[in-house]
């Protein structure tokens, strides 16, 4: 919008200025909607810094210091530029992109004092409007949010101007204390654990936040460190890489082990609070394995997956329980397991079937359509004398471990080692059958698949395939929560669920084991699932604008996820791979060369 | 070549919509054969192909070994033993030199999920027989699709290294009779000379039958025992390329009518 009515004004703009005009703009808009969505106010009770920074303030201050940081960026190419902007230039652009940004909020103080659009708008309150003038009336709130906006504008751009090393020590410094105020019920959780109460009264004010020497301290030491460790993370991670074969296999193996090690020890240190969260992780990454088989290494886009979710809870409920309305077998939770999974394999061959012969949008809305049809099954008046209908079924007992112990929702700390084990299962199938006949069938599918069928691949059955690894990893995941939760209603398995596990896989990296576990631990730790909290509990109203934009975001700035796999981002990025490969000799140029040379090393220039 | 062709096509027709993209078509091939098929554009070879490796509806009859092939999906066709390339390169782009040859032995290998999940003995065996024979394959090509080209995507390879990696994958399928479609087309003299030598050697060291599209009538004279001539879906010429060459329908077909007249 904005850039339609300017055009004609902005005609007359040299390039450079357009685009502080353009981005100043866009800044301005964004802050009126942050505003407006509620977010600051709502997130203003969550401190950062004791007294100077709540979340809701660093939720519009970040505005104009990311407009900061764009506007500094020296243009690409400034050789081609008539007149290359020079660093006061950028200076002064950071600043009035900032103060633009800044200006947004100005202009809404002001509206909010002068009109009343509650109606439409319910965020339009007297509350919003005491944050934007820090209770000092209209005209400072004016004033302020100008000179913050200017101000934090020129931070940013003289950030983006410093040397790389300046900017690195700076980002770390910032993440630091940021990422320690979110991380906070963890942090204090594992430090007690651990024995160091006096350490968290230190660092953290009673009400939560940390204190303003905490995180003077936590800046001087992260800043420190990241001068000092410059260069060693990336220098050992290219030892690593360019050993060979079998010592780099035992560091990988050593890196493996000594995760798994933190990972048992872990839940111990905390408490039930952060085991509960660990414990919704692991369900969430055992689900995000299972989909990844299907959408990430086979390419069948799977809208429905939470049909397998759901009828791995509901078969284990009805094995398991002696609640279930129709037929109450009672049988140990290991043993329903096994039913279960043929349960999963079958319903996964059923719904695969005539699914598995559609390709692209038609397969994703047919999947789609199928997740809501098991969970209406579940909802409806004909099954409900299976299933219980809306009354679910409920009073489920936990899993009986041969009689020693119990693991139920009142012990999450029980519940992350049984996800643990289950998602350690998740990642061998994964990790093997993607080196395998069938992993490689499903690449073929998955860039070619009439090509893929003419190579003498079944692809009807290597696709059913992935559906039925998917289901029984789902199924899995669905034995689990019953056994968590203690009890199942339809509600628990809305499309919603399908959608976040799949943002989980993409966000984190399609594909690839290690990326579907970052995207869990990001996602769904710090913001939290469909209807569990994140770190962040005062997100959860704004959870899905925060996916969504999240998403939008990660699709324009790296559409191959947190951690790609090598050949997802090959897929994304064909051109520029190419280009680089061209470039550093990789490229097979012409083979009359050949004929003559023999076939050249990497490396050498073509 | 003794008793029943390897190959037997009879009254072959294709159709689109109204339009007869091949039009009983009657096509012998013996065992151990090179026949070439040429004709104008549109004149319906690579239909020809579609039809027997069964991605397009054909009506007539399609023998192979004896056996029909029609009715059957593209991958029994393979798994039957006859393998193709396409005329426009389609390599699988994002997975390595080696993985292209290694998936294509899908239909002559067994091991399932259980194998791969239990690692078994079967498992490991089966992994290092589909590699070794599919560095094999690679070798025949020269030094050039082996070495450090084995783990580089397809995406990176040059044009004419593409169009041989085609042929290793078909190779790598373990058919009897190999569909080249126009196997040269985009490359330079030296090395469609050089293909065209491999083409040869193809059946002589493995022993394939084969059927190629090519419009090269270097490399069309160079290989063939036999040609075929299609135009308008209609096989106007069956014989050596001598014989073919001065055929006035061929003539006709390619240079227009009135053309050997002259």
């Amino acid at each position: 919008m904005s850039a339609t009515v300017l055009s004609p004004l902005l005609r007359h703009v040299s390039g450079t200025w357009r685009r502080v005009l353009r981005l100043g703009t866009l800044g301005a808009v964004g802050q009126v909607f942050i505003s407006l969505s509620g977010m600051p106010v709502r997130l203003d009770v969550r401190e950062i810094i004791v007294p100077i920074l709540s979340l809701g303030y660093l939720a519009v201050l970040a505005v104009p210091i990311v407009l900061g940081v764009l506007l500094g960026r020296r243009p690409e190419h400034q050789e081609f530029l008539e007149k290359s902007p020079n660093r006061r230039d950028l200076l002064l652009g950071a600043t009035l992109g900032g103060l633009m940004g800044g200006g947004g909020l100005s202009v809404l103080a002001l509206l909010l004092a002068r009109f009343d659009l509650r109606d439409p708008l319910i965020n339009w309150s007297p509350q919003l409007l005491e944050f934007l003038s820090f209770g000092r009336g209209v005209s400072f709130g004016f004033v302020i949010w100008l000179v913050i906006g200017g101000g934090l504008g020129l931070v940013g751009g003289t950030v983006r101007l410093a040397s790389a090393r300046t900017q690195r020590v700076i980002m770390t410094m910032a993440l630091t204390v940021v990422g320690a105020a979110i991380l906070e019920s963890l942090l204090v959780d594992l430090v007690e654990g651990v024995g160091l109460e006096a350490l968290v009264e230190w660092l953290y004010a009673p009400r939560g936040g940390l204190t303003l020497v905490g995180a003077a301290v936590l800046a001087f030491v992260s800043g420190l460190l990241s001068l000092l460790g410059q260069g060693r993370v990336k220098n050992f991670r290219e030892k690593i890489q360019t050993m060979e074969g079998p010592r780099q296999t035992r560091v990988n193996l050593m890196l493996i082990a000594a995760v798994g090690v933190a990972l048992i020890v872990l839940p111990l240190l905390v408490g039930k609070l952060t085991n509960e969260l660990l414990a919704n992780i692991g369900l969430f990454v055992l689900l995000a394995l299972g989909l990844n088989i299907v959408v990430g290494l086979a390419g069948i886009l799977d809208l429905g997956y939470v049909a397998f979710f759901a009828v791995g809870s509901y078969s284990t409920a009805v094995l398991t329980a002696a609640t279930s309305p129709r037929i109450a077998p009672e049988f140990p939770w290991f043993f329903a397991l096994i039913i279960v999974v043929f349960i999963a394999i079958l319903v996964g061959l059923f719904i695969g079937a005539p699914v598995i012969r559609m390709r692209g949008d038609y397969l994703a809305i047919v999947t789609l359509g199928f997740g809501e049809i098991i969970r209406l099954l579940f909802l409806s008046d004909w099954l409900s004398g299976w299933f219980g209908g809306s009354q679910g079924i409920t009073a489920i007992d936990g899993v009986d471990v041969f009689g020693l112990l119990t693991v139920d929702g009142t012990n999450p700390r029980r519940v992350f080692y049984l996800v643990l084990f289950f998602c350690a299962i998740a990642i061998y199938i994964s990790w093997r059958l993607e080196r395998s006949r069938l992993g490689r069938a499903w690449m073929a599918v998955r860039e070619d698949e009439p090509v893929a069928e003419a190579m003498g691949i079944n692809t009807v059955n290597v696709k059913l395939m992935a559906f039925v690894v998917g289901a029984v990893l789902g199924s899995f995941g669905g034995a689990i929560f019953v056994a968590k939760v203690g009890s199942v209603f339809p509600t628990s398995f809305l499309i919603l669920v399908s959608i976040i596990i799949l943002v989980v896989v993409i966000f984190g990296g399609m594909g690839n084991i290690f990326g579907v576990i970052a995207g869990a631990v990001v996602l769904i730790g710090v913001l939290g699932g469909p209807k569990q909290p994140g770190l962040l509990v005062e997100f959860s109203e704004f959870k899905l604008l925060i996916y969504g934009a999240l998403l939008v975001w990660m699709m324009l700035a790296r559409p191959e996820g947190l951690i790609p796999s090598a050949r997802r981002s090959r897929e994304l990025h064909q051109e520029e791979f190419l280009q680089d490969a061209w470039l550093t000799g990789q490229i097979d140029t012409d083979d009359t060369n050949d004929l003559h040379g023999g076939s050249r090393p990497p490396g050498s220039q073509a | 070549m003794n008793g029943a062709p390897l190959l037997d096509i009879r009254n072959l027709t294709v159709e689109f919509g109204g339009l007869r993209a091949l039009d009983g078509v009657d096509i012998q091939v013996n065992e151990g054969e090179i026949v070439s098929v040429i004709g104008p554009n549109g004149a319906g070879k690579t239909t020809l192909f579609n039809a027997i490796t069964a991605s397009v509806e054909a009506d007539g009859e399609i023998l192979f070994e004896g056996k029909t092939l029609l009715g059957l999906d593209p991958n029994q066709v393979t798994a039957r033993g006859v393998a193709r390339t396409f005329q426009n390169v389609r390599l699988f782009a994002n997975m390595t030199v080696l993985e292209n040859v290694m998936v294509s032995q899908h239909c002559r290998t067994k091991q399932g999920t259980f194998g791969a999940l239990f690692y078994t003995k079967a498992f490991r065996q089966e992994e290092a027989e589909i590699r070794a024979r599919a560095e094999q394959i690679l070798g025949f090509f020269g030094s050039r699709l082996v070495g450090f080209r084995l783990d580089q995507p397809a995406a990176v390879l040059s044009y004419a290294n593409r169009r041989r990696l085609e042929i290793a994958r078909a190779m790598a399928t373990q058919p009897k009779l190999l569909l080249l479609d126009e196997p040269v087309a985009g490359m330079n003299p030296v090395e469609s000379a050089e293909l065209t030598g491999l083409i040869g050697r193809l059946r002589e060291e493995w022993g394939f039958t084969i059927v190629v599209i090519e419009h090269d009538m270097e490399v069309v004279r160079e290989v063939s025992d036999r040609v075929i001539v299609l135009d308008h879906g209609v096989m106007i010429a069956d014989g050596d390329y001598e014989e073919v060459s001065s055929d006035p329908h061929v003539i006709e077909a390619y240079l227009g009518h009135g053309a050997t007249t002259k």
